[in-house]
């Protein structure tokens, strides 16, 4: 999905991403909670929900985990010639401990997370990745977190 | 917040893993969710809840709610923006970029000298390339940041993008993150 979504979304789908980024009930019936507070009813919210997540405005919902308090995780990046960007991308992008995986404007050019159950398994896939590549990946684990998550506010334009 | 804590991290236990790993995809959209989650793994709605809840007051879990996709709402650019800053001053001006509204991410991460001198990792959203550049000048005005070494790297094409799955090699699963490198 790449087109902008924005222009397809109900005065309910921008509540539903704006407003519950953290606020969302854990209660038993989170979306009946929802949909009273919207002013809806609980079909309703489950069903733009699924739309949401169709059009691909939507990842999830659910919790996010802070990083390396369960399991490891490392951002690592490749310098991978031109030319071999996207076979190597598809190499790492294979490896199920990665998850986000992009190209960004640099000579180190291949950026991803190596997420796994230890460091131990963290340096593996690294090791395996440099293997399966003939590259050397920057190891770069999180050190310290200065960013306070308050969601992402959406501006509607 | 220390790279581990490992006490947190006992804290977390089998059950707590199964549930993480259970809720990998989100939620079930149906009306009774954490029953539905319970029902897969032998746990009652109640304490499936209340799982939840503690993994949130031990800081485990980050936020728990809707997770949009940035790209897909038309913030179209995206920088991850690396700073090299002196190691006694890298702590402040941390603090001080992460508490911007536009910046999503701001991690301390180790140098690699020589190929990578940049200590400092921002994570900038915007509309656009202009937008983002705008952005970047802000945070050195602002932050007197005009002495301090920076490089923006605008991403390009996204080859994967997902929750974490921190069962490596076949071995369960436990979660999800989002560390750095986007979203």
């Amino acid at each position: 999905m790449t087109a902008n979504v924005a222009l397809l979304l109900s005065a309910i789908d921008r509540h539903l991403l704006d407003d519950y980024q953290h606020n969302f009930p854990l209660d038993p019936q989170p979306f009946a909670t929802i949909a009273e507070q919207l002013g809806t009813d609980e079909a309703k919210v489950i069903e733009r929900l699924e739309y949401l997540q169709r059009i691909g405005a939507l990842s999830r919902v659910g919790p996010v985990l802070r990083p390396n308090r369960v399991g490891a995780s490392t951002l690592a990046a490749l310098a991978v010639p031109a030319g071999r960007i996207e076979a190597v991308a598809a190499q790492v992008s294979a490896f199920p401990e990665v998850n986000h995986n992009y190209e960004r404007e640099h000579e180190y050019n291949l950026w991803f997370v190596v997420t796994a159950r230890d460091r131990t398994s963290v340096d593996r896939v690294l090791a395996d990745i440099a293997a399966a590549t003939g590259l050397t990946p920057l190891d770069l684990p999180m050190l310290e977190d200065y960013f306070i998550d308050l969601g992402f506010a959406l501006k509607w334009s | 917040m220390e790279l581990t804590n490992e006490r947190d991290t006992a804290q977390c236990d089998a059950r707590d893993r199964a549930l993480l790993q259970a809720v990998e995809d989100g939620l079930p959209l149906v009306p009774r969710p954490f029953a539905e989650l319970g029902a897969r793994l032998g746990m009652t709605e109640g304490e499936v809840m209340a799982r939840f809840w503690m993994l949130q007051n031990l800081g485990v879990i980050k936020r728990f709610g809707v997770v949009v996709r940035h790209h897909e709402l038309g913030y179209r650019a995206n920088a991850m923006v690396v700073w090299d800053i002196p190691d006694e001053r890298v702590h402040d001006i941390g603090q001080q970029l992460g508490s911007f509204a536009f910046v999503t991410l701001c991690y301390r991460r180790p140098r690699r000298l020589p190929v990578w001198p940049y200590n400092l990792f921002t994570m900038i959203h915007g509309r656009d390339r202009e937008q983002v550049l705008a952005r970047v000048e802000e945070l050195v005005q602002t932050c007197g940041l005009g002495d301090i070494a920076h490089d923006v790297l605008f991403s390009q094409r996204r080859f994967k993008q997902r929750g974490a799955r921190y069962g490596s090699g076949g071995e369960s699963a436990v979660g999800r993150s989002r560390e750095a490198g986007a979203s």
